[in-house]
């Protein structure tokens, strides 16, 4: 765990870049607080945002738990549904017709203005939150899915037609396969999708997560407290990035964007 | 060794008046025409003709890729239905799936519908080492020359020891070097294992060093101009292709396809 930690985060020079260019944004800004001197109602300092966070880190913590916890529910639906629905759209000309088309249709439709009706359908819980994430999350997937299925090289197909393949065996040893990359690209895309769902869910209703947070923050000029919210959102959104990132060059070895990642790290350094 | 295939023989593959033809915007585009040929078994046959004749669309015909417009196709004295029994294909693209070894890609025919075996095993592994692969086994395609990767595609067809081989430009994306060497080893192959052999292709010269019989085609509409039978003694070497007998067999194909107005002279 501790070896995996490293490696996401001071392993390689990707990811050390990363760090080290977050760290001197902060930097930055504290310097330019403490130069243009601005209303901390506006614009408080990296520090004194610090300061607000360890002042109740556990309650921070704790809604903070509860926004990721229904972020990666709603990721983990939206794969395995995403994922089952790209594999009917390409094997079913009714489902490319009727499910795609809608979810193409439904796609166009600023999603996040759906939240309230979520929470008439579903209460203040915590099943609208994981509703909402789910649905931000499941179009880049079954989007980049259907593609990523879609691109297998047509000769590979006749090659399994004469070698008498099921459709079964199509699907798991090519198409599957084939797809993985765009399904990461996919998941790339709605891992940060879920988290905005998940927020917008806490926006709308609820009492709990790092949404609820910041409304209630909001209420009270508190902007520090709407900071810290905002900075444990990017660095937990940054984290699951790189989760999934990691993920892709766990499966991908032989794809061409993973072939000498580590090569290309070890001539830079 | 197999005794020559005579012309009394029962052909393996036979095709008789087969038309295709494909449906455009512009109205139904004839891509073969009356097509008529019979492959003798363990005979080798290439296809020549100029690009966009529908040679590759024979090939895909036969494969039970695609369905005949006209005509009939016989495999084995039976109408073709589906794809045939016992059919390996090599295509211009090697087609080797990058997330499996070498060895794992010569298995695929065969895990296509059930586990291979270990003696299946050994033979892939037999296979790749007659070609020149043994010790990449183990290595992704994407760490192989073109040349390696168009071998292990061959030894796939060739794993499930079909009866009938349909191979598709196969030396087609390859360097003059490569293909030479791949002449020689198809030549070898063939020699030792007496498939029965459709190869299509655009090189005359390559045509007449591997075959039996090559196909001469017109310009779309395919169609056959003639069938020459290639008398070069076998085994062949490349040193054959120094002879006059050698030379005057490329020179009668390509002046034949001038005097069509197929080529320019």
């Amino acid at each position: 765990m501790m070896r995996f930690a490293w490696r996401l985060f001071l392993g390689d020079n990707e990811t050390r870049d990363v760090v080290v260019v977050l760290a001197a944004a902060l930097v930055l800004w504290e310097i330019g607080v403490y130069v243009f001197q601005p209303s901390p109602l506006i614009l408080p300092a990296p520090s004194a945002i610090f300061a607000a966070f360890l002042e109740t880190p556990g309650l921070f913590l704790r809604h903070l738990g509860f926004t990721l916890w229904m972020t990666c529910l709603g990721f983990v639906l939206a794969v395995v549904i995403g994922v089952a629905l790209a594999v009917g759209i390409v094997y079913s000309k009714f489902l490319e017709r009727t499910i795609y088309t809608l979810l193409v249709a439904l796609n166009s439709i600023p999603k996040v203005a759906l939240a309230p009706l979520f929470v008439i359908w579903m209460g203040t819980g915590p099943e609208p939150k994981v509703a909402i994430a789910l649905m931000l999350a499941i179009f880049p997937i079954v989007i980049d899915m259907v593609l990523g299925l879609r691109s297998v090289d047509p000769d590979m197909l006749a090659l399994a037609k004469v070698s008498k393949a099921s459709s079964w065996a199509v699907l798991i040893k090519i198409r599957f396969p084939c797809a993985l990359p765009s399904l990461f690209a996919g998941m790339k895309v709605a891992i940060s999708f879920a988290l905005v769902g998940a927020i917008v869910g806490e926006f709308v209703a609820g009492s709990r997560g790092i949404g609820f947070q910041i409304l209630v923050a909001q209420g009270q000029f508190d902007t520090v407290r709407v900071f810290v919210s905002l900075l444990l959102l990017g660095v937990v959104g940054t984290i699951l990035f790189f989760l999934v990132d990691y993920a892709e060059r766990l499966s991908l070895p032989w794809h061409v964007s993973q072939r000498g990642r580590h090569q290309s790290s070890a001539d830079r350094a | 060794m197999a005794p020559p295939a005579s012309s009394e023989t029962a052909a393996y593959v036979a095709l008789g008046r087969v038309g295709k033809t494909y449906a455009s915007p512009r109205g139904p585009v004839a891509a073969l025409v009356d097509i008529n040929l019979d492959i003798r078994p363990q005979e080798f046959v290439s296809v020549v003709g100029p690009s966009g004749c529908g040679k590759s669309t024979l090939l895909k015909l036969v494969a039970g890729l695609e369905g005949t417009t006209s005509g009939t196709i016989d495999i084995g004295g039976k109408p073709l239905d589906g794809t045939p029994d016992r059919l390996g294909v090599v295509f211009q693209r090697d087609v080797l799936l990058d997330w499996r070894t070498i060895l794992d890609n010569v298995l695929l025919s065969i895990e296509f519908t059930r586990k291979p075996t270990a003696d299946e095993r050994a033979r892939a592994a037999a296979l790749l080492n007659r070609f020149g692969l043994g010790g990449f086994e183990h290595r992704f395609p994407w760490e192989l020359s073109g040349g390696m990767r168009q071998r292990a595609s061959i030894c796939r067809a060739l794993l499930a020891d079909p009866d009938l081989l349909l191979m598709d430009e196969p030396f087609g994306a390859l360097d003059a070097m490569t293909r030479d060497d791949l002449n020689i080893e198809l030549a070898q192959i063939w020699q030792d294992t007496r498939k029965t052999l459709l190869f299509i292709t655009h090189s005359i010269a390559e045509a007449v060093f591997l075959s039996d019989r090559v196909v001469m085609m017109s310009k779309a509409p395919g169609m056959v101009v003639d069938v020459i039978t290639i008398d070069l003694p076998r085994p062949r070497l490349l040193a054959v292709r120094d002879t006059p007998e050698f030379a005057a067999y490329v020179h009668r194909i390509r002046h034949h396809f001038a005097e069509l107005g197929i080529v320019k002279e």
